[in-house]
């Protein structure tokens, strides 16, 4: 057993490796120090996010948007998937389920990739204005991106009373 | 059976060693996973849906700069071992090699081929568009891949999210659709038992590893595949720059495990390699596994100037010929060989004969 570099008294069971300017640093951390010093552990744990969060759907002990959007069987309106379709076989309906499943959808895109606000390139639709984007069904339009774009600044900064105001706006958009 | 040199290249121009690093670094294979708008994802649609998909892709294709001089394979009308043979040239994907019959959504599907460069349709995503280069080549290959999604984007009506970005069937390939793995050999450090941390180090850095044929195969011969884990929240430029730095490191690591290798047990070194060359060149049976694992330690020793006159072209192409469609295909069948293992070891020592020939050309003054 090797002791956390950072207090040399608990077992280190964290192995952060980073890369700064090509140059590697490994430490080895308990999991309260790791904690102290901001380490999301949980990402680490959780190595297979997709398989963790397809079990976890159905299951009532699930709790919060996940069991709640499971636990009604909701149905996509355009291609009739529901979640537990999704949990048999780990692939959605069509585009327009991103948006029927859109809360627990985030939060899986969060656990898979540590974020869920697509950074690439911006498409643009076949015959459509310059600065007009294409949508998951048509029902999401430029200025709700922005909206979201606020809400997701507001909740990395737990400003939660404005993501809330935000939410509501983006809902009633939608 | 179908007739590959209808695709320029074979698909294969990658397999000439003239990318950056190609001594270490195979290929660099960039996939972008797209969907058409409005239908649904092609598991779950159904067969006019597919068909559907399959039509806009065809015209959408047919008008791109790629669509000239380019070969179209409907895999509803292929044979099974037509399949294999395009999957064992990595032009298609393991799922799309069973028969379609047997596939969940299995009709409809199709590979367009440019040379290396192409699209496959109505694979678990409508399209995957993807292309393959020689050795380190992450920016090249994105400007090809980049280039024919835009063409193809520009005509077909692709599901897009503000937040989610690219929408795909599988949450894991959201946001960029981006995926990009390079094919990378690294003998030194299997032999230096390094690999397993630097393994590890790179599930830390948001890196994944797979064997020679993608997701779900095993590692044979040494060769590895990494590629980024995720495709959403970062641009397509910071996902293919932080491959790139890393596999930079990994190269300067295995190098070093070379180094290693060369200074602490010279002898051993020297013979492992040329009992590989020897093995291959008289062998009269081989299995694809051994043949790979002995191509590894030819690769080496040419890496390291051990063994002179073998070309990464060669060492290349063998590893693409050997495998059991291309024997099938391209080799005589040899009487009582149900495991094609005296076709592998034919074939073999025929390219290494005229590899020899080659070299020793090569080596005598001219007169």
């Amino acid at each position: 057993m090797s002791l956390c570099d950072h207090c040399g008294q608990r077992e280190a069971v964290i192995h952060l490796t980073q890369i700064v300017d090509n140059t590697v640093t490994t430490q080895h951390l308990c999991e309260s120090c790791a904690a102290d010093k901001g380490v999301d552990t949980v990402a680490q744990v959780g190595k297979h996010p997709l398989g963790d969060f397809l079990a976890s759907l159905g299951e009532g002990a699930a709790g919060g948007a996940v069991g709640a959007a499971a636990g009604q069987a909701l149905a996509c309106p355009q291609c009739g998937a529901t979640l537990l379709d999704f949990r048999q076989t780990g692939r959605l309906g069509c585009a327009h389920c991103y948006l029927t499943f859109e809360a627990p959808l985030r939060d899986l895109l969060r656990r898979v990739h540590g974020n869920t606000q697509h950074q690439g390139e911006r498409y643009r639709a076949p015959g459509s204005a310059p600065g007009a984007e294409g949508t998951a069904g048509g029902a999401a339009g430029p200025g709700i991106g922005t909206l979201r774009d606020r809400l997701r600044r507001a909740v990395e900064a737990e400003d939660f009373e404005e993501a809330a105001r935000l939410r509501d706006a983006i809902r009633g958009l939608e | 059976m179908i007739d590959l040199s209808l695709v320029p290249d074979g698909g294969l121009s990658w397999l000439d060693g003239s990318g950056p690093q190609a001594h270490i670094v195979l290929s660099t294979r960039i996939r972008l996973a797209r969907n058409v708008e409005r239908l649904a994802f092609a598991t779950r649609g159904g067969a006019e849906d597919r068909a559907r998909v399959l039509g806009l892709v065809d015209a959408a294709w047919r008008d791109s700069p790629l669509g000239k001089g380019s070969v179209r394979f409907l895999l509803d009308e292929l044979d099974g071992a037509d399949r294999v043979l395009l999957h064992e040239r990595h032009l298609i994907s393991r799922e799309l090699t069973e028969a379609p019959s047997a596939r969940e959504g299995g009709s409809g599907a199709a590979v367009f081929l440019s040379g290396s460069t192409g699209v496959m349709v109505n694979e678990e995503d409508h399209l995957r568009l993807q292309t393959l280069r020689s050795g380190l080549a992450l920016p090249q290959a994105y400007a090809e891949v980049e280039q024919l999604d835009a063409a193809l984007g520009g005509a077909v009506p692709f599901a897009f999210h503000p937040e989610f970005g690219y929408l795909t069937a599988c949450p894991t390939n959201a946001g960029t659709g981006l995926r990009a793995s390079v094919l990378i050999h690294l003998p030194g450090l299997v032999l230096t038992k390094e690999i397993a941390k630097v393994l590890q180090g790179l599930t830390q850095v948001g890196l994944t590893f797979r064997g020679l044929y993608g997701e779900g195969s095993e590692v044979v011969g040494n060769f590895f595949q990494l590629s980024n884990q995720t495709t959403l929240g970062k641009s397509e430029a910071e996902l293919l720059d932080h491959l790139g730095k890393i596999v930079r490191q990994v190269v300067a690591y295995e190098e070093q495990a070379r180094q290693v290798l060369l200074r602490d047990a010279p002898t051993v070194l020297a013979d492992k390699v040329w009992r590989a060359y020897g093995l291959l060149r008289y062998a009269r049976s081989l299995t694809f596994e051994e043949t790979m694992n002995l191509l590894s330690g030819v690769r080496l020793g040419a890496g390291l100037n051990l063994i002179p006159g073998v070309s990464v072209y060669t060492l290349n192409k063998l590893l693409i010929f050997t495998q059991p469609a291309h024997l099938a295909a391209f080799e005589p069948p040899v009487p009582g060989d149900p495991e094609a293992g005296s076709a592998r070891a034919g074939y073999v020592r025929r390219l290494l004969d005229e590899e020899a020939v080659r070299s020793a050309q090569a080596r005598r003054p001219a007169s």
